[in-house]
């Protein structure tokens, strides 16, 4: 496949994607249950992408690092009420830090 | 902001309008889309160099940016054509990191309400980012502006990024120097944090995560996140009349 086969083909997958998350009726997400799941798939999704971000390698690997480290700092912010920016530019200084001081990189 | 479970969004037939929305609640709303895209932006840089190194043009870069418009797919391309891999390998990895924002999509379009050519921006622009900052307002108007600016943002800055990473190379170096990819993180988290107040959903949210990384090692990758999305639908069955239905 050619690498514009592969880079239109993967796009027209990626829009068709999101696209079939809007189209579908709302009349099928109206019943109690599916509104439910509807409206706890994102934070389930994003949760789930926390984590995966926070803690494992490339290959998958549970890892404990410097992104770690900025997670507990951004938490222990969220729980002083810190406001949003405070709490995003100290986790991305503690995480530079830690890799600066090659702690836990 | 009080005490109480926040009220959510309650789709199209609730309120509307962005007029709803007091300046200072705006002003919040904005500033949040606007780190948010900034955080992400930085990252097209790397997604452009990469991606030329790898052996894409110019041209394919941008058709990616533009068009696929989601970075962790779009990492995954890339790092697959960069290995030697084939075009399906890299075509069904993309897209099984797509799955997610179509999921996105049944909450997002139930807050836009947006039909026709707005409707197919809207999809376009449904990626991680826009989605946590929509589901992270606590009322309709916020939500909807929370995901346009954010969206728009996003798209904007990416895609320049990408050309810049693409023309003259990784010029700021590794992102992980400056902790932008812990920033994505604590993004996603203080934009959930006042969701989380509620027992339920924090069940759901620590479930998904322990899920995710107890599947990371055995399943490509996409999968984990889409797997611990199972925690949602468990918590959706599990009481199916309460009032606050969809809430």
């Amino acid at each position: 496949m050619s690498l514009w086969v592969t880079v239109l083909l993967a796009s027209a997958i990626a829009f068709g994607l999101k696209l079939a998350g809007h189209v579908v009726p709302h009349a099928w997400l109206d019943g109690a249950r599916v509104a439910r799941i509807a409206a706890m798939l994102p934070v389930a999704l994003l949760a789930a992408l926390v984590a995966v971000q926070t803690f494992t390698t490339a290959g998958g690997r549970f890892v404990v690092d410097a992104r770690a480290g900025a997670l507990a700092v951004a938490l222990v912010a969220l729980a002083l009420r810190a406001p949003f920016l405070l709490v995003v530019v100290l986790a991305a200084a503690t995480a530079a830090g830690l890799r600066a001081l090659g702690w836990a990189v | 902001m009080t005490g109480a479970a926040l009220p959510e969004p309650s789709g199209p037939s609730g309120p509307s309008g962005l007029s709803a929305l007091a300046a200072d609640r705006r002003r919040a709303v904005l500033r949040q889309s606007l780190s948010v895209g900034l955080a992400t932006g930085a990252y097209g840089i790397s997604f452009g160099a990469l991606s030329v190194a790898a052996g894409l043009s110019l041209w394919q870069t941008m058709a990616l940016s533009l068009l696929l418009f989601s970075g962790g797919s779009q990492f995954a391309l890339v790092g697959i054509v960069a290995a030697g891999g084939s075009g399906v390998a890299a075509v069904a990895t993309s897209s099984l990191l797509g799955v997610r924002n179509g999921l996105y999509g049944l909450q997002v379009s139930r807050l836009l309400g947006v039909h026709g050519a707005r409707r197919a921006a809207a999809a376009q622009l449904t990626i991680d980012e826009s989605t946590a900052v929509a589901v992270g307002q606590p009322e309709l108007p916020a939500s909807r502006l929370g995901f346009w600016a954010t969206g728009l943002a996003v798209f904007a800055l990416w895609n320049l990024t990408t050309v810049v990473g693409a023309l003259i190379g990784n010029l700021l170096g590794d992102p992980k120097r400056y902790g932008l990819d812990a920033a994505a993180a604590a993004a996603f988290c203080a934009l959930l944090w006042p969701r989380l107040r509620n027992g339920e959903t924090r069940a759901v949210a620590g479930a998904a995560a322990l899920a995710a990384l107890l599947i990371a090692p055995h399943a490509p990758a996409g999968v984990p996140v889409l797997v611990a999305a199972l925690a949602a639908v468990v918590a959706g069955l599990r009481r199916p009349r309460t009032p606050e239905a969809g809430r």
